[in-house]
């Protein structure tokens, strides 16, 4: 008989999981459990076209509404996973009901990471879920005053590039590293988008932490302090200061974890009925080598299907190279493959004219990485470049009449002779 | 409220009737077509939301602008003349009808 599948997590890898599980044939009961309310969203959006009121929230649902009907999954939202227990194979939810499962996957995401001083005043908000998006956005609304961002990261600079661009507000961004996308994108990138944040009015306060919110008598947030003793103004603040991997499900049930739910590259957790895909993981993948924890809508999906097809008796690993994109003001921002702080970066495009690309050889001088700004072609053949393991070398990208088209068509002619 | 006409690899026709406003990728999430993955989820960011768009439907939608034909360079399938992004077609009540079709695969 085909297993009894069932998924915690409703967002993109959970999701995909399910839709996956269906297309490869399996006929066994597939329940699906969300903490949240409503149906499956995107998240890319909610910091961008649904902060600028641009999308309606029907448009962000990730499958129509007879999805999950004629597909035999049963959703249910609003529901909370209470706990595991692995020896009787079920999951219990807030409500008490108890679901048997065969097979588990924990699709659980992340959550945004706690302030560290404990409660915060009025004003202060954070962003992961649409509630946040709709209570940001209102917020956002109907507040005339500063707005602080408190992080560095991508979600950061694409709320500060929205309000600054669409609303012409006053934005500051604290970041407390020594670069903007310190974690996720090269100096040589960083300092691109840096430039341009600057050159519209974003104000962005780098290797400054953020060690207090200020509030005034009411309990309102208005200010934020630094390290060095100065308040920035603020009538609203978003702390966009990382997220923690949802992990407290699997941990209880002494599942291995270590800063996300340890998978393999077949995306099993310690436990060979349980799997687990996208934010909540730290995982195995064959691109990087070793373990990584990476939070993106490409790794989500990736696992997702890896996992899938795992579960449907094919020898699939995820081997997928990491790509992502962002936009912010006039910049499409597009990266392929993993940066690596000891990697250096040769400049292609043309940057005072908003376009170019940087290519990041790492260890033993092989490509490793390619951000891209403005520069949509460039990445899509930079995604083939990596996935093909067709590479070129540095010597070859510096040379001004480098075509990665070309290199590519070339390669594959030479290929088939 | 205009109806859209996807033809799949498969060769069954699924027909998907949608309020606007709304885009070709949207319709097809929306009516739960297949063949339409649509990753990036409308941001012209991924090319997985590739469709061929019927010869007498070509010269009524707006052309596609520089971002999109640069992403159609790396749809996964065969790229024709009559390639766009799904997620770049808007649809209005002058497009009742519009006829594409989904490549057999996305990646």
């Amino acid at each position: 008989m085909a297993p009894a599948v069932l998924i915690i997590g409703a967002s993109h890898a959970g999701v995909q999981f399910a839709a996956a599980l269906r297309e490869l044939g399996h006929t066994g009961r597939i329940t699906l459990v969300d903490a949240q309310s409503g149906p499956p969203c995107q998240r890319p959006p909610l910091s961008k076209a649904f902060m600028r009121d641009a999308v309606p929230e029907d448009a962000l649902h990730l499958r129509g509404p007879h999805f999950f009907t004629s597909a035999e999954i049963d959703f249910r939202s609003a529901m909370p996973a209470a706990a595991l227990d692995r020896q009787a194979r079920h999951v219990q939810l807030g409500n008490g009901e108890r679901i048997p499962y065969d097979v588990l996957m924990l699709a659980t995401g992340a959550r945004p990471r706690p302030w560290p001083q404990g409660t915060v005043p009025k004003g202060v908000f954070v962003l992961r879920t649409l509630a946040d998006a709709r209570l940001l956005r209102n917020a956002a609304d109907h507040t005339a005053g500063p707005i602080v961002v408190v992080g560095g990261g991508y979600i950061s600079l694409e709320l500060a590039a929205t309000w600054r661009r669409y609303a012409q507000r006053d934005v500051t961004v604290i970041n407390s590293g020594p670069r903007l996308l310190f974690r996720s994108a090269s100096p040589d990138l960083s300092a691109f988008v840096m430039a341009r944040h600057h050159e519209h009015g974003v104000r962005v306060l780098s290797e400054q932490p953020a060690t207090g919110l200020v509030a005034n008598d009411d309990g309102a947030v208005q200010g934020v302090a630094l390290a060095d003793g100065r308040i920035v103004p603020a009538a609203l603040v978003v702390l966009g200061t990382g997220a923690i991997p949802e992990q407290d499900l699997a941990e209880a049930a002494g599942l291995a974890c270590d800063d996300g739910i340890l998978v393999d590259d077949q995306c099993r957790t310690s436990d060979p009925a349980i799997f687990a895909a996208g934010d909540c993981t730290r995982h195995m993948t064959g691109f990087a080598g070793h373990r990584i924890r990476l939070e993106c809508v490409q790794n989500a999906h990736d696992q997702a299907r890896v996992a899938a097809a795992v579960i449907m008796g094919r020898d699939a690993r995820y081997t997928q190279v990491p790509w992502f994109w962002s936009d912010q003001f006039d910049m499409k921002i597009q990266t392929v493959g993993i940066f690596d702080p000891s990697s250096t970066c040769v400049v292609r495009g043309n940057p005072a004219a908003g376009t170019c690309a940087f290519y990041h050889f790492g260890k033993a001088e092989i490509l490793q990485c390619i951000e891209t700004v403005n520069m949509p072609a460039e990445h899509m053949q930079a995604r083939q470049a990596l996935t093909s393991g067709i590479l070129p070398i540095r010597d070859q990208v510096a040379s001004p009449s480098f075509s990665l088209k070309a290199f590519l068509a070339e390669q594959r002619a030479g290929l088939m002779r | 409220m205009p109806k859209i006409i996807f033809h799949l690899s498969d060769t069954s026709v699924r027909e998907v009737e949608v309020s606007i406003p709304t885009t070709v990728m949207q319709a097809a999430i929306y009516g739960d077509v297949r063949g339409i993955e649509a990753e990036c989820g409308g941001a012209c960011a991924c090319a997985t939301c590739h469709v061929y768009v019927d010869p007498a439907f070509v010269t009524r939608i707006p052309p596609a602008q520089q971002d999109e034909l640069e992403m159609l360079e790396g749809v996964a399938a065969d790229r024709l003349p009559n390639s766009r992004l799904a997620c770049q077609i808007h649809v209005t009540e002058a497009l009742d009808g519009l006829t594409v079709s989904i490549p057999d695969r996305q990646f």
